[in-house]
Order: structure tokens, then C-alpha cells, then sequence
């Protein structure tokens, strides 16, 4: 071989010497060409015909002219002029200047007007004044707030409690802290705002099921079974979790759990239940909706509820295995980003547990009030009754719908003026129509407390019965 | 580990990490200039130096913005000791390794928190690796973090005793306390953490007659008559038309960044600005672009390229822009520079979003932010934002701005529609505090504070330098960072000032970079000066003992401290 390459090579120098003098010029010439072409020619560079000039940017930047900041709020916008409350909020209550009996705070258990809660608030504050002045990392831990952890948790029989300065921020913070980027979160349509804030922060893949309906959700986790069949090796990363509220805020109604941890170990999905209408209001001890139904509590991965509704103070708490929520002590933004929680407030919620854990007599009372209520506002003509007779804040809607929501809340509107000059306060519940993922249709709310009695409930049905007969006819 | 700038961006979006490439020169830039610029971006905090020689050949323009003299030093690290807190980190890593071996084989035994049996076979609800640094790492020294204190968080509190028989992974309380602990950490810039006093006594006021919570939003049935009252008070205290508080100071702008910007909006966001406001910029859907940290030459080009360029891939001009900034960087304890941030903002149409949390009543000579710091019309920033937690002694955040703003956000913030309202004897804290700092109340004590701040700012901050200890920040920052680096350091720093009876904070990655391990002290005005004496000769004898005396400085131009006091940043372009 090697020698025929050779004699090929050969054979080639001889041509070359044999080659015509005009074929050799030609074959320079090509070659000098394509030097030329190769380093000395312009290439066509598309970009530089767009480039700008130093005017052209000028001028652009002249004549963009932005949005405005914030777009005009008309006056009249319904959510612009707040009522004004004068004085506590508490069962009594004044809204613009007229004394009204309250069915619209969720005070569910009256604390907010317990004197034993504001002695301990007022203790709390000549010994360590209002504010923490720190995270929780960094000196804003006061042993109120150990104390507080310890109580919930064994309030609620979990091994941990870890909590918030905000109950907004509960959940919100508490989702992001686990459900990843490419984690999947099934999670009921009716959810309330904070667990989709959460949803939205997690940036997770999202699929809601709908409201209540295990069905639906069974099939979507095997979908997603199926889906993971087909690729094992992702389906090992992928962490899956089942989203749902207690008692559903928009909804009034309880979801079904013992169903959903049935779902949970055939699928293995954990849950997360966010708790805030149904903490200190269901069960025999008010330990919420796992004990309404005898759910084991370690069956749920994490339990969430705010400290504003029931217990009357403000912040919220997550609570369950410490496996699950020491994560958070680094991982939930909320918690470690943020000041701590006034350890006044904190202090307020240790002494509304104590009330809690003294009396559970006190959760029988609001359950049958609740009922008492939930029968009296049965049959309202042109006013559906929403929500589940236990439940302390149920919904009020139109029996028929104008079609046009501002006219629907309108109505609405007017049967709570209406009420409000009787000395019965009540509220429309709002939403931000942008912004829900499923807005639930208006509905005026009306809240439930111990506090309220048989009178106070008569008066207020009859008042809402003849605002219904004057409006909705 | 708290407070975290969040550096970590996502994916997608985009950070201008280098100036050099794509730098035209602007319309009157000269070479020279981006020159010098090209140096800066080499190392950003190694300017001091050079500044010093530069400052003699030009005059810079912009000298006029500011109405005092602009003094910010990041002294560059020292080589060998950044090599040297490398190598430290390698030698933890090994050993983290080793140890987790040792665990796997039940040779040593494992604290951490176990899954349930029965869940098992679910997947993991955190990867094990995830935690190796929190296991491996800060677990070591995580006596240093989460101390529990039992007292007011003023000049000095008192802290529970803990000891930990099982290397920091459980804590127990003996029941004792240790007293009178001089606090550096707390955010009490204006002393106004007190259990005594006006404030605290119309607080108490306020429980007895409004009592704790509030069991309602704002929209439906939780507006009280206190919130209406201190938010007029904050408009008025801000100079501003009208403002709107909040519950959360973390809340509020991850709530609200949302309703002002979307998508099809552009915001551009400090590299280290507060998790907060990432969190916020990245739920509002819109673009987010970072600028180096207080770079004004890269927030122009970011600016300029935003307008010219529009959005990404469809090329339509971009509908607002958003700069998003804080007064006082919270770990770097720099101050912005808004006299140019804010010529910027006009010459570009762009809003500007001022985060005072930090600023908020510890700058100013009226206390009423860095806008007050500068001298300039606060009218001129569209978004102030600020927290209560700090100077005031209170909780939550607010928002302010012109009158349509405020609606606005009346009619479409998350946390008015959603969100339990404030609690009132916090809103009464707020109320008394603020209007003692306005002087109000009719005395000087708010005015006393305020001086008081500042000079023992001025004070801790010299000492400390003089001591040749590397302090990051501005000259003016009550918030001072000092350089640890190594993470041996962090713990030993921290629990030898325990010992002297000095609650520091100390922070290492992923708060800072990894390199950068610092303490970091907050000043008060209820500092005294023999509280920051006995202070300061503690950090001396720890600092000499752990060899924290970094600093180059001293010895190179020890007579030539006044340099520092000139401007040392070149023009803007305009």
C-alpha cells in the first residue's frame, strides 16, 4: 500500500512539470482568489445594517413613554373606601359610627374580648415591650415563642409547631419550602388565596381537582401513576402532594380526609392541610378537622392554621412530625426572613390555648350555635345558604344569578347596608377577581361566635330575611 | 443563615454579571472613564486604593447630586486568607464526607429527624444531600443562631442558658439566664424596644381598650380606626401624600411588588436585595434583570439596553420598568446611592421601589430615611417602602407614595383582601414612636435619639477600623459589617463574645458568599458609650486572639483617613 501511495504522489510532481503554463497561471490565480476571499473581503454581516446609532438610541429612549405606574381607581370602587371601625372589634361592635352586633369577625370563640388574654398580653408587654426587632436567627427568639411552639404541638399531640409572624404567611411559606421545580401538587380548586400564593411561589407543576370531588382526584393521581410508569427515573425525584383546606374559606364546607389519606399511602402522596377556619373550631377539643373525623394526625405530613381567626391573636403556625417541620426552621422563607412574631401576640395565643385546653366545653357551645344558625338562615327567599351546619362561617348567595357579578355584589351590598343600620354587622366576602384562580361566586358571609346569643340570632336572621324581601324580589 | 440577599437567580432570568463586554461609550464618556470602569468590575472592592490617586485627576461631576460626602469601602480580601477559608471549607467537606459514611455504617450515631416507617417508600420529602451542608456544617456551630433572649431586645438583654450534650443537634434549657448581655444584633436603631416609657404605656392603653387581635381584613370588617390614624401619621411622617400599612414587613413587598408590575414589565433588582423582594419580583410574573451590587454605570446600561432592545424575542418596548432598590444593604451595611439612582429613574421613565427597611428612622437627620439622608424630595421616589420592625420597635410594613398609588393598593393588595390586619397595640407602638421621633410628642428625646445614632455609628465605626479590622459598608451605616471569613471563625467569634458577655450576630454562606463570613453589629442609640467601649475592647482582645485584624489599610495610608471622606465615584452620564 504504502508503496502505491508513493507512486501516486510521483506520478502527481510529474503532471504538475508536465502541466501547460496557462493551466498552472489559471490554478494560481484560483488559489490567490480564494486567499483573498478568505481573509480579505468584507463579509455580509446582517447585523450591522441594524445596528443604531448613538442618536437613533437617543431618540428611542426619547419616545418611550411607560404605563402608568398603578392604573386610576375610580371613587366609587367598591373596595376603596373601607367601613371604619371605632373602638375593639369585638361583639359589639362600631362600624361607621353605629353600634352593631358582630357576625362578621372570625372571633370564633370570643376571645378577642377575654380579659384573661389581655392581662397575659399586658404582663407579656412590661417585660418585653412591643416589638422583637429581629428574626428569629438573630435574637428575635424570646423564650414566649419556644413556649408557644411547645404548647401547640402538644395542643395538637405532633411533635413539632414552628410559627409565623403572619398567617397569611403560613402557608405561603410553607408549601415553597418543600415542592420544588418539577414537583406536583394536587390541589383543590376551592383553595383559599394564601395556599395559592404558596402554589404560585413553589413553582411546582399544579393540578386541581374538583372541589371535593376524591373521584376526580384519583384520577388525576393516576394519571399521574401511569405517567410515572413510563418514566420510573423521574417519578424517584418528583415529590407529589395533595394541598387542602379543613374547612374551605370560600366554601363553608369540610373535606373529606379520612379519604384523602386513603389516597395518600395508595398513591403516596403527602398532604398538607391548611387549617385556619377549622383550628379551635372542630372536634371535640377543637384540634380541627383530623379530630372531627378520629384521623390519626401523623397521618398528615403538615398541618397549617393561623392564629388570627380562633385564638384571636395574630401570626399562624405549622405543625407535625419534626422530620418534616424542622425543615422549614431554614427552608420557609417566611420564617426565617422575617421579624418574629411580638411576643405580646405570641404570649395572647399561649393564654387562648390554655382557655381552649381548660373548657373544650366551649367547642360544643360553637357547634351548636353553628347549627342554630345554619337552620335559621334555611329558606330565605332569592338567598342560597352555603356551607356545612358545624361550619362558623357560612356563605350567603344569590339563589339567582343577574349574570353580572358588580350587580350581583351590588345586591349584596345593599342587603349588608341594610343590616348594618340595624345594628347587624355582616360583610360581603371579598375577593380579588384578577387574581383567583376559581372565583367563588358573591356571597355574604356570615360568621358565627360563641358570644352571639339566641336573641342576637333571631334578630339578625329577621333583619337579613327582610333585607332579602325588600332586594331581592 | 437568615437574611440571605438571595444572590441565587433563577434560570431564565438574566444577570448582568459583566460590564466589559457590550460598553459603548455614552455620549460624553470618555475612554479614560471606561477605562477606569473595566478596573472596578476586575474587583469591585479592591477600588479604595486606587480611588485615592484617581480622585486627584478628575472632578467628578455628579459631586453636585449628593449634598455630603459619599464614603463606602469594601476592603478587597487578603489573598492568603482567602485561600486559607478555601482550604477550611475543603477540609469540613472531607470531613463531612467522612462522617456521613461513618453514619451510613451506624459507626456514629444519627440525631437528625427520621421519615416514618410507613412513608418510607415515598419520595424523599428533601433530598439527604440538600441537608449535607446544614448537617455537616452549620449544625457544628449552630450554637450561635436562634439564641433565645427573656428580656426587652435593647442595649442589653438577657439570654437563656442552653448547653447541648449531643453537639448542637438538641438544646436544653437549664433554666438559668444569662444577664445583662450587651445586644449588637438586635434592629433597635432608635432605642424604642422598651418595656417602659410612652410608648410601652399607651400600648398597654390600647390592649386594655382594643385588645390583641383583630379577626378580620381590612376590606371586609378589620379596618380600625388605629390603622387610619398611624397610616395618615406614616404619609405625613414620609412627606408623602398618602401610605398604607401592612402586617409583615417580608409580606409586604412580596405581596405588593405583584400588584404593581406583570407581565410584559421589567424590574431591575439590586444583586443583593433582600429575599423579600425576589420572592416578591418573581410571583409578579415580570422580567427580572440584576445590576451589580450599587453599580450605577450597570443599572444605566441595563436602563438603556431595556429601552432600546424591548423585550426579549417579540421586541415590543417593555410597559414599565421597575428599579428596584433598598436604603441600607442589610448585610453589606452600604447605603444606596440615590441621588444617581434617582437621576436615573427621571432620564429613563423608570419607577423607582426604595425598600427602607433598614434606612427607616436610622438615616436622616430627621430619621426619615435615606431620601431624608441625601436632603432630596422623598415625591421624587414612587414606592417607599419601609418596615416598623425596626426603628420603631414594632412590627409589619408599610407602602407610600401619591395618593392613586395608595388607592390602588387600597382596592388590590393581597394582603387588604386576604390578611388579617394589625394588631392595635402594635399600630399604637408605631403611632407614639413615630410621632416621638417627629418630635410630636413635644420633647427632644426622638431628636436626642437620633443624633445619638449617628454618633455612635460614627464612633463603633472608626474604633473599629483604627483596631485594623476589614469593615464593609458606608461611613454612615449604623448596620456594620465585619469580616470573619474563615468558618472556623464564625463560631469561635461568636461564642468567645458570648463569653465576654456580648451577643453578636455572625453570618456565613449561604447569606453571604462563601469567602465572606462576617459579624455583623447594629447599632442603637441606646448604646451608651461605656456599653460600645466594653464592646469594642472585647471584639479587640477576640480579634486578636482569633487574628481578625485584617485590615492592610492602617499600616499603607494610615494618615490619609480624610481621602476617604471625598467622593470616589466617577460621573454618570448626565
Amino acid at each position: 500500500m504504502a508503496a502505491g501511495q508513493q507512486w501516486v504522489l510521483v506520478e502527481m510532481v510529474q503532471a504538475f512539470y508536465e502541466a501547460p503554463a496557462y493551466h498552472l497561471i489559471l490554478e494560481g490565480i484560483l488559489i490567490l482568489w480564494i486567499v483573498r476571499l478568505l481573509f480579505f473581503s468584507k463579509t455580509y454581516k446582517p447585523h450591522e445594517t441594524y445596528k443604531l446609532t448613538e442618536k437613533e438610541k437617543e431618540d428611542l429612549i426619547e419616545e418611550w413613554q411607560p404605563e402608568p405606574l398603578v392604573p386610576p381607581v375610580s371613587k366609587d370602587h367598591p373596595s376603596l373606601n373601607y367601613d371604619v371601625v371605632t373602638g375593639p372589634p369585638s361583639h359589639k361592635i362600631i362600624i361607621n359610627g353605629k353600634e352593631c352586633t358582630n357576625f362578621a369577625s372570625f372571633n370564633f370563640l370570643g376571645l378577642l374580648d377575654s380579659d384573661r388574654v389581655k392581662d397575659k398580653a399586658l404582663a407579656s408587654l412590661k417585660k418585653y415591650g412591643v416589638g422583637t426587632c429581629g428574626p428569629r436567627g438573630f435574637y428575635g427568639t424570646f423564650d414566649v415563642h419556644l413556649e408557644l411552639e411547645s404548647r401547640l404541638a402538644k395542643f395538637m399531640r405532633t411533635e413539632e409547631a414552628i410559627i409565623y409572624s403572619y398567617g397569611f404567611a403560613t402557608i405561603a411559606s410553607a408549601i415553597p419550602a418543600y415542592s420544588k421545580r418539577g414537583d406536583i401538587i394536587f390541589v383543590d380548586e376551592a383553595a383559599c388565596f394564601s395556599i395559592q400564593k404558596g402554589l404560585q411561589a413553589s413553582r411546582s407543576f399544579i393540578k386541581y381537582f374538583k372541589h371535593n370531588d376524591m373521584e376526580d382526584l384519583e384520577r388525576l393521581l393516576k394519571e399521574q401513576e401511569l405517567e410515572d410508569q413510563k418514566n420510573p427515573r423521574k417519578a424517584r425525584v418528583t415529590r407529589k402532594f395533595i394541598v387542602v383546606e379543613g374547612l374551605y374559606i370560600n366554601t363553608a364546607d369540610v373535606c373529606p380526609l379520612p379519604e384523602l389519606v386513603r389516597l395518600k399511602y395508595k398513591y403516596k402522596v403527602r398532604i398538607f392541610l391548611e387549617e385556619s377556619m377549622s383550628f379551635g373550631v372542630l372536634g371535640e377539643h377543637g384540634k380541627g378537622v383530623t379530630e372531627h373525623f378520629g384521623v390519626n394526625i401523623d397521618d398528615i405530613d403538615l398541618i397549617s392554621a393561623n392564629m388570627e381567626n380562633a385564638v384571636a391573636s395574630i401570626g399562624g403556625f405549622c405543625c407535625g412530625r419534626s422530620f418534616v417541620i424542622d425543615h422549614q426552621r431554614l427552608s420557609g422563607q417566611g420564617y426565617c426572613f422575617s421579624a418574629s412574631l411580638p411576643p405580646m401576640l405570641a404570649a395572647a395565643a399561649i393564654e387562648a390555648l390554655s382557655i381552649m385546653e381548660e373548657d373544650p366545653e366551649i367547642f360544643s357551645v360553637l357547634k351548636r350555635r353553628c347549627s342554630q344558625v345554619h337552620q335559621a338562615l334555611q329558606g330565605i327567599p332569592g338567598l342560597k345558604l352555603v356551607g356545612v351546619p358545624f361550619s362558623p362561617a357560612l356563605h350567603l348567595q344569590l339563589e339567582r344569578s343577574s349574570g353580572c357579578r358588580s350587580s350581583d355584589l351590588q345586591l349584596l351590598r345593599s342587603i349588608v347596608d341594610h343590616c348594618l343600620d340595624r345594628h347587624v354587622a355582616l360583610t360581603v366576602a371579598r375577593y380579588l377577581e384578577k387574581e383567583e384562580r376559581f372565583m367563588p361566586p358573591p356571597s355574604i358571609r356570615v360568621v358565627v361566635t360563641v358570644e352571639q346569643t339566641d336573641e342576637d340570632i333571631q334578630k339578625a336572621v329577621s333583619c337579613i330575611r327582610e333585607a332579602a324581601s325588600i332586594f331581592l324580589r | 443563615m437568615a437574611e440571605s440577599p438571595a444572590t441565587k437567580e433563577a434560570d431564565g432570568e438574566e444577570v448582568c454579571r459583566s460590564l466589559k463586554n457590550g460598553l459603548k461609550p455614552e455620549r460624553n464618556g470618555s475612554a479614560r472613564s471606561l477605562h477606569r470602569n473595566r478596573k472596578r468590575q476586575n474587583d469591585r472592592r479592591c477600588q479604595a486604593d486606587e480611588e485615592e490617586e484617581e480622585e486627584e485627576e478628575t472632578t467628578p461631576q455628579h459631586d453636585s447630586l449628593y449634598s455630603r460626602p459619599f464614603t463606602e469601602s469594601f476592603e478587597e480580601t487578603p489573598m492568603l486568607v482567602a485561600v486559607l477559608t478555601n482550604v477550611g471549607y475543603v477540609i469540613l467537606i472531607i470531613f463531612g464526607y467522612l462522617r456521613d459514611l461513618l453514619r451510613h455504617w451506624k459507626i456514629e450515631q444519627r440525631h437528625i429527624a427520621r421519615e416514618k416507617e410507613e412513608q418510607k417508600d415515598f419520595v424523599p420529602l428533601y433530598r439527604d444531600f440538600q441537608n449535607f451542608y446544614t448537617r455537616n456544617l452549620y449544625m457544628r456551630i449552630r450554637d450561635n443562631w436562634n439564641r433565645p433572649i427573656c428580656s426587652v431586645p435593647g442595649a442589653k438583654m438577657d439570654l437563656m442558658d442552653r448547653t447541648s450534650h449531643d453537639y448542637n443537634w438538641t438544646f436544653e434549657y437549664n433554666g438559668r439566664t444569662m444577664k445583662d448581655v450587651i445586644n449588637l444584633g438586635s434592629y433597635n436603631y432608635l432605642g424604642f424596644a422598651e418595656n417602659t416609657g410612652p410608648c410601652a404605656d399607651s400600648a398597654a392603653q390600647v390592649v386594655r381598650t382594643y385588645g390583641i387581635g383583630v379577626a378580620s381584613t381590612r376590606q371586609e370588617i378589620g379596618n380600625l380606626d388605629k390603622h387610619e390614624e398611624m397610616e395618615k401619621q406614616v404619609a405625613k411622617f414620609l412627606g408623602v401624600e398618602s401610605a398604607m400599612a401592612f402586617g409583615m414587613g417580608f409580606a409586604t413587598n412580596s405581596m405588593n411588588i405583584p400588584a404593581l408590575v406583570g407581565k410584559g414589565c421589567l424590574i431591575l433588582s439590586d444583586e443583593l436585595n433582600h429575599t423579600s423582594l425576589v420572592l416578591g419580583a418573581r410571583l409578579s410574573g415580570a422580567t427580572i434583570r440584576v445590576f451589580k451590587h450599587n453599580n450605577m454605570q450597570c443599572l444605566e446600561k441595563l436602563l438603556s439596553e431595556a429601552i432600546i432592545y424591548g423585550q426579549p424575542r417579540t421586541h415590543r418596548p417593555w410597559k414599565k420598568i421597575l428599579i428596584v432598590v433598598e436604603g441600607i444593604y442589610s448585610m453589606e451595611g452600604s447605603i444606596v446611592r440615590l441621588p444617581e439612582v434617582i437621576t436615573l429613574k427621571k432620564r429613563y421613565k423608570a419607577y423607582l421601589y426604595l425598600d427602607e427597611a433598614h434606612s427607616i428612622g436610622a438615616l436622616g437627620h430627621r430619621g426619615r430615611g435615606v431620601v431624608d439622608y441625601f436632603d432630596l424630595d422623598p415625591r421624587d421616589v414612587d414606592v417607599l417602602m419601609g418596615t416598623f420592625t425596626k426603628s420603631f420597635g414594632a412590627a409589619g410594613g408599610y407602602i407610600a407614595g401619591k395618593r392613586e398609588l395608595i388607592e390602588y393598593l387600597r382596592s388590590h393588595s393581597h394582603s387588604a383582601v386576604y390578611a388579617a390586619s394589625m394588631s392595635p397595640p402594635v399600630v399604637e407602638q408605631i403611632i407614639t414612636s413615630m410621632k416621638c421621633i417627629m418630635g410630636d410628642d413635644g420633647t427632644s428625646i426622638g431628636c436626642k435619639r437620633l443624633q445619638q445614632l449617628a454618633e455612635n455609628t460614627t464612633y463603633f465605626r472608626r474604633r473599629l477600623r483604627e483596631m485594623g479590622f476589614i469593615i464593609y459598608g458606608n461611613d454612615d451605616s449604623p448596620v456594620i459589617p465585619m469580616m470573619l471569613y474563615m468558618p472556623a471563625k464564625i463560631g469561635a467569634f461568636g461564642r468567645e463574645m458570648l463569653k465576654k458577655n456580648i451577643g453578636v450576630v455572625v453570618v456565613g454562606f449561604p447569606a453571604t458568599s462563601l469567602v465572606e463570613s462576617r459579624a455583623r453589629f447594629c447599632i442603637s442609640a441606646a448604646h451608651s458609650k461605656e456599653i460600645l467601649d466594653t464592646a469594642l475592647s472585647a471584639i479587640s482582645e477576640v480579634g486578636d486572639v482569633l487574628q481578625l485584624k485584617y485590615s492592610r489599610r492602617l499600616t499603607q495610608n494610615a494618615p490619609s483617613a480624610h481621602l476617604f471622606a471625598e467622593n470616589m465615584f466617577e460621573d454618570i452620564d448626565d
